[in-house]
């Protein structure tokens, strides 16, 4: 679009803007109102609503604003005779074949239809025919449909197109008959579907699990941050009576847009779930027990100075990164208090090999992501890890940036890229050909070939104008995580791409800036050489850690652990001591570090449930109890100052030093698990997420292999395996899944049944069971 | 005088045939031109000498559309040749498919070459499956014969054409709505500008002709610009085909000279059945306001002096209906036709032509009410220019053509509960 300025009037007023500018958004700048229902900036134009008709002089009819470039000189009338019959006349028909209910309806009170109908609808309705009536249709638990509603603007249709990358939604039928559909009954499955519910303007498109439980004028709205992946996604938390009854984005143009993850819209229902932890909890005699905070507050220091026993590291502390960066602190502090360093965040790690980053970060603005034209990445999903990154990502696509993928992994996207799909062993070989694409020579490079395809993606990321190779999830889970970094980090240096990792959690840049890695415990060595004393913030020793089996052992053999944690769950209950109940989202201030590296603050606004209390009150309390100095703040700014001042102005950063011939933990040869992360499995909160529990990204723990694969081992769809991974054992379903590389069985992670299975990625060993 | 131009073989041996055609002179303009290598720009000109007007129904002059397309830019070009004739009481592109599709692949060959596209496609009404069937071996003639496919007739010229069945919806004739439908999507036309010349097909510059237009133009370029304008009238140059259906006697398909007198194309269609008065006639299928036949028989047959009337020349189906027609049932079978084949996109179209057929039903049905005209008045203009495409247009029109000529015969429907005639 030129950036030549002209000058438009609109109702009588001068108004400078873009040649070229849709009237609509010139108008809507100049805070001028033209009422509309199929325009949305975000979504192409259609212009079929035709609500925002206005007048164009020396134009003889009226003129939709959405779709009217404007030029130097033209004059616009909004409210004129000619555009107001228009407009209203358009009402007229958008309301004929409209229930007016709008007493009974979930949209009532935030419909843009019933607010625009007061502005420009009459008293009085002409239309005395039958009305239409469309059958609701079932397109999964996320979305419930009241199509006979539907105005047929068609922005969920555009927003499955256009945004979500898949074309799930359609309409059907033509003139009075148009329905909003799915064609053959399905559901709707993008990650993103949630959005269709904003877009919607009327009450066709609703929240299911939200539905006739709250009128919108009994909400209070309040702020808050996501609390799942990294990218930090800005929410309003709409309340009644201190409780959490739904989350909408809240718009943020650098961060997420207008949109929200389903993941990050729909968790708040695992707040009140029914395992809920809302007493302390004390261990006596094997038997769980509820006492008040200050008996569980007594037994929790009691009994890590007793596993201490004056040796600080005798104590350990892994928090999870979806903890605020205060939790983490404090935490932090009071281990320090204690005489130990030993803090983690890091939890489905599995290399601790020295040489990786400190403190890595996305190395870039997430709008950015969207402006690179050649991207590497390498062990990430970003579609399911952070859905709203995937779609910057998939802009950049869209543009015509050339997106590769090394994964162990074909995954489903919606856009057009490469995917190179190997075994983990063969992942580094991949990116190592890459590098010597790049005519690098050390370690592992040297031994590699490279094919023209390594050849021509070198090429186009050295060509780039911007480039970047980002690491995912899957990558840091992997054996020869730092391998991954030292061969990424040379690639990235040599073709002048940025190099960035997709962080998985809502708070893990941040907890790498608190817990400098090097200097800190790290979680395999913490496990692998048990200590007497724990201390676990809001994680499940089964679900959330790389290598359960370890975990579980480690716990068994400790003599205290304390849990802070939202939920109960077998494994915490069998691992812990004592059970402080935290604040989870939305009833806790905080503050989380995104991927980018934006510290996004916010304060907590429902009421905590039953006695659970915000994990930085817990641990400032503990550190009273336990009399370490220090722990004497009385809000969570308090703390947050105390955290910027330590850190004096550090960043984030990629530095990688990690030398590229070291030895290889994951064997080229056998049979390799892949353990990536279901996207609703991530953490404790989202597992409990009941309507998200029902979609069909919802799965139970299985082997997935191949029919190759299945065949050598005499295995088949349906059958069941037995899974061995060190002395660790699982019989799980054998399901065929063409998605996965030979050789290669993916036994996904956090879910129910590989809790006695060892690390994430590494060998396995699979047989009929 | 009659049948000149696009039914000029009509009466000799199957002339759908190549052989034939051939034999009767055809291809041999196409032949002229690539051997000659006649530049594009002066085809344009004879073009726009012959006054042709886009015989779809806007009549927009197809030398001037032609001239939109800049066949020296790089990149794709497409041209699209729209024969979904669809139009209530229009049936003559059908003729053309029938006994002249070769004068079509002609024709669209040469339209393909001034202005550049190599692909061409034909789409045809879905209920036009005989013709689809008669067009395509057409088509496998001409490209077993060197005329269609790389290097035509050794000239360096390439042109592929395509044939492509619509599925019986009426919104794809308007020309954006088509493109859609090839491309496989929903028909359902789009907001327009940028125009199909510039964004069409698969977003790249596109030509969509009609088909009786693009059957012309080999014989424009034959007999020249100059011969065709001066069989018609002022501003509607050449013949037209009508085809004229209703109360008469020899209803079909007539190739005559634009500005011809209705009451002798009346005349060659065998007059009045059973000699009774007319009535009313829709002089440009069903979207065109009618005309009272007393008015209608003073007319003649060209853009200018129907639109001087209050309708519009349109497709050339003129619809005469005698005095046993009740304007109100015929009202009502039109608004079902709109109120069904409206895309439903835009909210005035959807909407309201829903409402104007259920109005007009009770009406029909003795359920009326003085007021309901006074609706009728104030939802038209409504619908009317408020709209993507001519949907709207075309679906008031009728409306207010029947009010303003006929309202009478509405007022006894509403006061008697029946009908006047």
């Amino acid at each position: 679009m030129s950036e030549q300025l002209v000058t438009i009037e609109i109702d009588g007023r001068e108004v400078k803007a873009k040649a070229g500018a849709m009237l609509i958004d010139v108008a809507d700048e100049a805070g001028i109102h033209i009422p509309r229902f199929c325009y949305h900036k975000k979504l192409s134009v259609s212009a079929n609503c035709r609500m925002c008709l206005v007048e164009v002089e020396k134009v003889p009819r009226p003129l939709p604003a959405c779709a009217t470039p404007v030029n130097d000189g033209m004059k616009v009338k909004t409210q004129s005779p000619l555009a107001v019959t228009a407009q209203q006349g358009t009402m007229e028909f958008l309301l004929i074949n409209h229930p007016l209910d709008c007493p009974i309806c979930d949209q009532g009170g935030e419909c843009e239809l019933q607010d625009v109908a007061v502005g420009y609808g009459s008293d009085v309705c002409r239309y005395v025919e039958g009305k239409r009536v469309v059958a609701d249709k079932n397109i999964g638990p996320l979305v419930a449909t009241d199509l006979t509603r539907c105005i047929q603007c068609t922005r969920c249709v555009r927003f499955g197109a256009e945004i979500a990358g898949v074309r799930e939604l359609g309409a059907t039928g033509r003139g009075e008959h148009m329905q909003i559909g799915t064609y053959i009954e399905k559901s709707v499955d993008s990650e993103l579907s949630g959005n269709i519910i904003d877009v919607c303007p009327v009450g066709s498109l609703t929240s299911k699990p939200f539905r006739f439980r709250a009128r919108a004028w009994e909400l209070v709205q309040r702020d808050a941050v996501a609390p799942h992946d990294s990218m930090g996604s800005n929410v309003h938390l709409h309340l009644r009576n201190g409780e959490i009854m739904r989350v909408v984005p809240k718009e943020n143009e650098a961060v997420n847009e207008c949109w929200l993850s389903d993941r990050d819209r729909y968790s708040y229902q695992g707040i009140y779930s029914e395992d809920r932890l809302t007493k302390p909890l004390v261990k006596k005699d094997g038997e769980w027990q509820e006492v008040d905070w200050k008996e569980a507050l007594e037994a929790a220091a009691n009994g890590l100075k007793a596993a201490a026993g004056g040796d600080g590291d005798q104590l350990a502390a892994l928090v999870s990164p979806n903890s605020t960066q205060e939790e983490i602190w404090l935490a932090k502090k009071l281990l320090q208090g204690m005489g130990s360093d030993n803090i983690d965040y890091r939890l489905r790690q599995g290399d601790f090999r020295p040489g990786q980053p400190d403190r890595p970060w996305l190395g870039m603005a997430i709008a950015e992501l969207e402006e690179l034209d050649a991207v590497l990445i390498i062990g990430a999903n970003p579609r399911q890890d952070q859905p709203l990154l995937g779609h910057r990502l998939r802009k950049a696509a869209m543009k015509g940036a050339t997106i590769t993928y090394i994964n162990p992994l074909q995954l489903v996207l919606n856009y057009r890229s490469s995917q190179w799909v190997t075994t983990p062993a063969g992942m580094l070989e991949e990116l190592a050909a890459v590098g010597k694409g790049l005519n690098l020579r050390r370690g592992i490079i040297a031994q590699t070939k490279a094919e023209d395809r390594h050849k021509a993606l070198a090429a186009s990321l050295k060509e780039a104008g911007k480039a970047a190779v980002l690491l995912g999830p899957m990558a840091l889970a992997h054996p020869d995580a730092s391998m991954i970094w030292g061969l990424a980090d040379a690639v990235a240096e040599s073709s002048g791409a940025t190099l960035g990792l997709l962080p998985e959690a809502a708070n893990s840049t941040g907890a790498g800036m608190i817990c400098e890695a090097e200097n800190n415990g790290k979680v395999r060595e913490l496990l692998e050489n048990p200590r007497k004393g724990y201390l676990l913030c809001n994680l499940e020793p089964s679900l959330d850690l790389h290598d359960p089996a370890l975990a579980g052992k480690a716990f068994d053999k400790a003599e205290f652990v304390v849990a802070l944690s939202a939920f109960r769950g077998d494994s915490l209950d069998a691992a812990a001591d004592v059970q402080l109940p935290l604040a989870t989202f939305g009833e806790t201030s905080g503050t989380f570090v995104n991927a980018a590296g934006d510290w996004q603050s916010f304060a907590g606004a429902a009421k905590p449930l039953g006695e659970a209390r915000p994990g930085w009150k817990i641990l400032r309390v503990l550190g009273n109890v336990l009399e370490i100095s220090g722990f004497d703040q009385d809000d969570c700014g308090q703390v947050l100052a105390e955290i910027e001042e330590s850190l004096a102005g550090r960043k984030p950063e990629n530095k990688v030093k990690v030398d590229v011939n070291e030895e290889r933990w994951m064997p080229a040869e056998g049979m390799a698990r892949i353990g990536d992360v279901p996207i609703y499995a991530a953490d404790p909160l989202v597992r409990r997420a009941s309507a998200l529990q029902e979609t069909v990204h919802h799965v139970e723990a299985a082997v997935r292999i191949n029919a190759e694969t299945a065949k050598g081992l005499g295995l088949e769809e349906g059958g069941q395996a037995l899974v061995s991974q060190g002395d660790g054992q699982a019989t799980l379903p054998v399901v065929i899944d063409e998605t996965v590389p030979a050789n290669c069985a993916r036994v996904q992670s956090a879910l129910a049944g590989t809790e006695k299975l060892g690390a994430a990625f590494g060998a396995v060993t699979l047989t009929k069971a | 005088m009659a049948n000149e131009v696009c039914l000029r073989f009509l009466g000799k041996e199957t002339p759908w045939k190549l052989k034939n055609y051939q034999s009767y002179g055809g291809y041999e303009v196409l032949k002229k031109i690539l051997s000659e290598k006649t530049p594009p720009a002066q085809i344009i000109e004879e073009m726009k000498t012959s006054n042709l007007r886009g015989r779809g129904g806007a009549g927009f002059p197809t030398g001037v559309k032609w001239g939109f397309i800049n066949r020296d830019a790089p990149g794709k070009k497409y041209l699209v040749c729209n024969s979904d004739e669809g139009e209530p009481g229009t049936f003559k592109d059908r003729d053309i498919l029938r006994y002249n599709p070769h004068q079509l692949v002609e024709g669209m060959i040469i339209a393909a070459y001034v202005i550049g596209a190599n692909l061409g496609y034909n789409y045809i009404r879905g209920e036009f499956w005989n013709e689809y069937r008669r067009f395509q071996d057409a088509i496998d003639e001409a490209r077993e014969a060197g005329l269609l496919g790389e290097n035509i007739l050794g000239s360096g010229f390439d042109f592929e054409l395509h044939c492509h069945l619509g599925a019986g919806a009426y919104v794809c004739g308007e020309e954006t709505a088509l493109l859609e439908s090839i491309e496989g999507k929903k028909g359902q036309p789009r907001f327009k500008p940028p125009f199909p010349a510039m964004v069409g097909l698969y977003g790249e510059p596109t030509i969509i002709n009609n088909t009786e237009s693009l059957a012309s133009v080999p014989v424009i370029l034959e007999k020249g610009g100059e011969w065709f304008k001066n069989l018609g009238v002022e501003n509607s140059g050449g013949t037209k085909l009508f085809s004229i259906s209703g109360n008469i006697n020899n209803p079909g398909v007539f190739e005559v000279p634009m500005g011809i007198k209705f009451s002798e194309l009346l005349e060659m269609a065998g007059g009045m059945k059973d000699g009774r008065p007319c009535k009313a006639v829709i002089p440009g299928g069903s979207s065109a306001p009618v005309i009272p036949g007393a008015r209608m028989l003073d007319l003649t047959m060209d853009y200018d002096c129907i639109q001087k009337a209050g309708s519009m020349l349109g497709s050339g189906a003129v619809i005469v209906m005698d005095d046993r027609q009740c304007m109100v049932k015929v009202l009502e079978r039109m608004s079902y036709f709109y109120y069904e084949e409206s895309c439903g996109q835009c909210t005035p179209c959807r909407e309201g032509t829903g409402w104007l057929y259920r109005v007009v039903s009770r009406i029909e049905n003795g359920e009326g009410r003085m007021e309901d005209l006074d609706l009728l008045d104030d939802i038209t203009p409504k619908i009317s220019g408020r709209t993507i495409c001519a949907l709207g247009d075309a679906a008031a029109g009728p409306v207010q053509g029947m009010l303003r000529h006929f309202r009478d015969e509405f007022e006894y429907h509403i006061t008697h509960k029946k009908c006047m005639v």
